[in-house]
């Protein structure tokens, strides 16, 4: 295990290095540059626009750009937005919590959903629910999230009245922000009914970013669960006589668990993708939205620190789902 | 860090205390389209940072009466121009306060030294805040205020002297814009001394109709009155922005009352906006211009015959009505009909194709093709570039003209679009900044502006004259007059095919009440009053 650990840690440091190259990278890719969008259609004079791009630094060579950010990287310096002002890590760590929690409640939401979807599914084969389940994965696969963002919107909160339309909390409730997950905050805020607005304000970000993720964790543990079925060892603890919720609850899913659980943790990639449209749409305060907002203003300093940063997160997850595969089946043995 | 939690703790449980007290307060929630880069206005050129900052936070010596881009006086009670138009002294109102926070109290009334300290920051390389923040003043060097300002002088505490290098008749307009802002020079002293310099961008101090509360990023800000403001108290106690940057988001959040206003409907929702019996939605035509830019200095583009050909081959009405969804009106001019100086006598050029080809082979143009550039993104004055620019397609070809239509990265089209030697004719336009026919005419049109905002790069001496000369004449009357003679002669060296003035529209429940449009596309929420 610990030989393992180390290296796979060992392993992170490559990655790491890609990953900033990817970062500092990717943004100088896109045409057009931060000084030229600030101006507008005003323009701006070949002078100015030298001495800014100077004061930035943006006008010396890529190379030097790129190590004086890996340098300061070392020193935990991610630079500090051009458009803000202000350090990119601070902007990042305040609009963080309100990602992890909505990806947390969504990720949450799909596994709840997802995999005793799957199972009934697998067990009910060929079943109605199995042919009504399996298309309605399908169809959340398929679905555009803005579009079923809106749709969502606009049947819950704009017909029904059952939810609100954005946001987080009523903005009739007003505290600090101690931890800024909001379900805390509110809670902590001891402020009647704070938490319950919170909660409402969840539901409908949970089930549009939850969606895709819901679908992928019930189609694979479905063909998962139907390949471990057919094996001897469920046959012969079914011959056994075991009950049937024996044998597929604790010899048949732990084993269909393994590959399910990898496809949670490829999940987190996508739902920080995901995380970008369904927090434009529901004026969530989150890094999705700060991303895209910095892209489209070629915040270079804010896009490779951000992007960097989610790397590293989904690198950490990853790492945290290969070191659960022990814990659900010891026959993995990660000396190997 | 058990300790700051505490604090926060505590603060919360007094912040708890008052929202109970606030309860009967009056509320307006606006659901404003995007984030403020941050709340020091000169920092700054976004419409939405303005929106959030110096609009409602702070005053300027001179501003814009509400709804209008008449000039008023603000913190100055007066001024006066020298002779020759090159020094102002403004006489500065008494007795204003500066807000009272819990992160500041002033101990002084509003004087000179704020004003001095606001713009010798911006111009001055020495001054210690020239460089925080990044130090990027871009509305100042855009308005040419380096060149233009030679001193500012300080001259008793409610006296001070604008001393410029040559007389600017729009200076007084340029004032009252947002990056002229006045801050608290006590506020800056403490902020420095404490070495927390990059908090008068985060938490502002200003002597405006409301006192910054809290901003959650990209989430919620809060204002309260203020009830020490020069002008009286507002009729409202709170002011929030809830920021929502989806156009459908906005709309239900107006119908399930989540907000009360919000700017920049989707064209589309408008007219189920105007039907609903709880809302009011407010119009007005913008300050601005959509256009098609020739360049120039390009053959055949610069023989005149040739752009006013093409100019009488567009059908105008047309594109404002299928892609403005008659949102808009047909331009005649390059500036918009609302503001002073207009040329209301001036002929558009009719729409006749038939007319066209044979200016065209009078100019002894034939088999023209040429590129139409379409702009990647939604601006206020054009809805939909690239339809424009295929409507404009087909008019070409019914007179023998092809067209081929180019559209590249938002910012690169601004760059390639003012290159000088630039292919074909560029959609774009403008949203004025300051009411000042200068800010369209020298700004876009100018000599000086070739190679830069003047994308049809157009020099032409007589015209060039009549604005410099407005420039720097003092008698109001006659600018008009001298902005009135280079419309007629812009008409007939058409550098542009002026397409359309669009129009803005404000969607609000109908128990807001005194909102009033701001021509130059601002959200103001001073005099704004909302009913039970």
């Amino acid at each position: 295990m610990f030989w393992f650990l180390l290296r796979r840690i060992a392993l992170l440091v490559p990655t790491f290095l890609g990953v900033t190259i990817i970062a500092f990278g990717f943004i100088r890719l896109l045409p057009g540059d931060p000084v030229l969008l600030m101006a507008g259609e005003r323009s701006i004079s070949p002078e100015r626009y030298q001495q800014i791009m100077a004061t930035y630094g943006f006008d010396r060579p890529l190379w030097e750009q790129y190590l004086t950010f890996l340098g300061n990287l070392m020193h935990g310096d991610l630079g500090t937005s051009i458009v803000t002002r202000k350090p990119v890590l601070q902007e990042f760590l305040t609009l963080f919590p309100a990602t992890v929690e909505l990806t947390v409640c969504a990720i949450l939401f799909a596994i709840i959903v997802g995999v005793p979807a799957g199972i009934i599914a697998a067990v009910k084969r060929r079943s109605v629910f199995d042919h009504a389940a399996m298309t309605g994965a399908l169809i959340g696969y398929s679905m555009p999230i803005f579009w079923w963002g809106l749709l969502l919107i606009i049947f819950f909160s704009g017909i029904l009245r059952w939810t609100p339309v954005s946001g987080r909390i009523s903005l009739m409730y007003y505290f600090p922000h101690v931890t800024g997950f909001m379900l805390i905050d509110s809670l902590l805020s001891g402020q009647k009914g704070a938490f319950a607005s919170a909660v409402n304000h969840l539901i409908l970000p949970t089930i549009v970013l939850g969606t895709i993720p819901l679908a992928v964790i019930a189609r694979q543990t479905r063909s998962a669960m139907l390949e471990v079925l057919s094996d001897d060892y469920v046959r012969t603890a079914r011959a056994k006589g075991l009950p049937p919720w024996r044998v597929i609850g604790v010899h048949a899913l732990r084993n269909a668990l393994i590959p399910v659980i990898t496809t949670i943790g490829l999940q987190t990639g996508v739902l920080i993708a995901g995380a970008i449209l369904t927090e434009t749409i529901f004026s969530w305060p989150g890094i999705g939205k700060w991303m895209i907002d910095s892209i489209f203003r070629r915040d270079y300093p804010a896009v490779q620190g951000g992007l960097l940063l989610i790397a590293i997160i989904v690198m950490i997850v990853n790492l945290i789902v290969d070191l659960m595969y022990g814990l659900i089946n010891p026959k993995i043995r990660h000396g190997g | 860090m058990v300790r700051s939690l505490l604090v926060r703790l505590a603060v919360g449980a007094s912040m708890l205390a008052m929202a109970g007290v606030a309860a009967q307060a009056k509320t307006l929630v606006y659901c404003s389209e995007g984030s403020p880069e941050g709340f020091d206005p000169a920092l700054y050129t976004a419409g939405t940072t303005f929106d959030a900052s110096g609009k409602p936070v702070y005053n300027r010596l001179v501003e814009f009466e509400n709804g209008t881009t008449n000039i008023v006086p603000g913190l100055a009670e007066s001024w006066e121009v020298s002779e020759d138009g090159t020094v102002y002294t403004f006489k500065l109102r008494k007795g204003v306060k500066f807000h009272t926070t819990d992160y500041f109290t002033p101990t002084r009334e509003f004087n000179a030294d704020d004003v001095v300290f606001t713009f010798r920051r911006q111009g001055d390389k020495e001054d210690p805040w020239h460089n925080y923040a990044g130090g990027q003043w871009e509305y100042f060097a855009s308005m040419s205020m380096p060149e233009l300002i030679k001193s500012i002088e300080k001259v008793d505490d409610h006296t001070v002297r604008f001393v410029l290098n040559r007389p600017e008749a729009p200076m007084i307009a340029n004032l009252a814009m947002d990056f002229a802002s006045i801050l608290s020079a006590e506020y800056a002293d403490k902020l420095k001394q404490e070495g927390k310099m990059e908090l008068l961008n985060q938490q502002p101090i200003g002597t405006g109709p409301f006192k910054f509360v809290d901003y959650q990023k990209d989430a919620v800000i809060r204002y309260a009155a203020n009830e020490d403001y020069f002008r009286g108290k507002q009729p409202i106690d709170t002011l929030i922005f809830a920021i929502t940057p989806d156009a459908s988001v906005r709309y239900e959040k107006l119908k399930a009352g989540e907000c009360h206003i919000m700017p920049y409907p989707a064209p589309a929702d408008v007219k189920s906006m105007q039907a609903d019996p709880n809302l009011n939605v407010m119009e007005q035509e913008g300050l601005n211009i959509a256009y098609l830019g020739y360049n120039t200095q390009m053959k055949p583009f610069d023989d005149p015959r040739v752009r006013k050909a093409l100019n009488m081959a567009i059908n105008k009405q047309a594109i404002v009505d299928a892609v403005f969804e008659g949102a808009g009106a047909v331009a005649k001019n390059p500036i918009p009909p609302t503001m002073w100086g207009y040329n209301d006598a001036i002929q558009d050029d009719p729409y006749d194709p038939e007319a066209a080809k044979k200016l065209l082979e009078e100019a002894g143009v034939k088999d023209l093709s040429m590129k139409i550039w379409a702009m990647p993104v939604q601006r206020p004055y054009m809805p939909n570039a690239r339809r424009t620019a295929e409507m404009i397609q087909a008019d070409f070809d019914k007179i023998g003209v092809k067209a081929e239509i180019v559209s590249y990265e938002w910012a690169e089209y601004l760059k390639r679009s003012s290159e000088k030697d630039r292919d074909g004719a560029v959609i774009l336009g403008w949203t004025g900044d300051n009411g000042d026919p200068d800010n369209f005419l020298a700004v876009l049109l100018g000599c000086d502006a070739v190679g830069s905002a003047n994308r049809a790069q157009w020099c032409h001496e007589p015209f060039n004259d009549l604005i410099q000369k407005a420039k720097v004449e003092s008698d109001p009357a006659e600018r008009a007059k001298l902005y009135e003679q280079a419309q007629v002669i812009f008409k007939e060296q058409a550098p542009w095919a002026t397409l359309a003035h669009s129009v803005v529209y404000m969607p609000m429940s109908k128990k807001v009440q005194g909102y009033k449009m701001d021509p130059l596309g601002n959200h103001r929420f001073d005099g704004v009053d909302i009913s039970e």
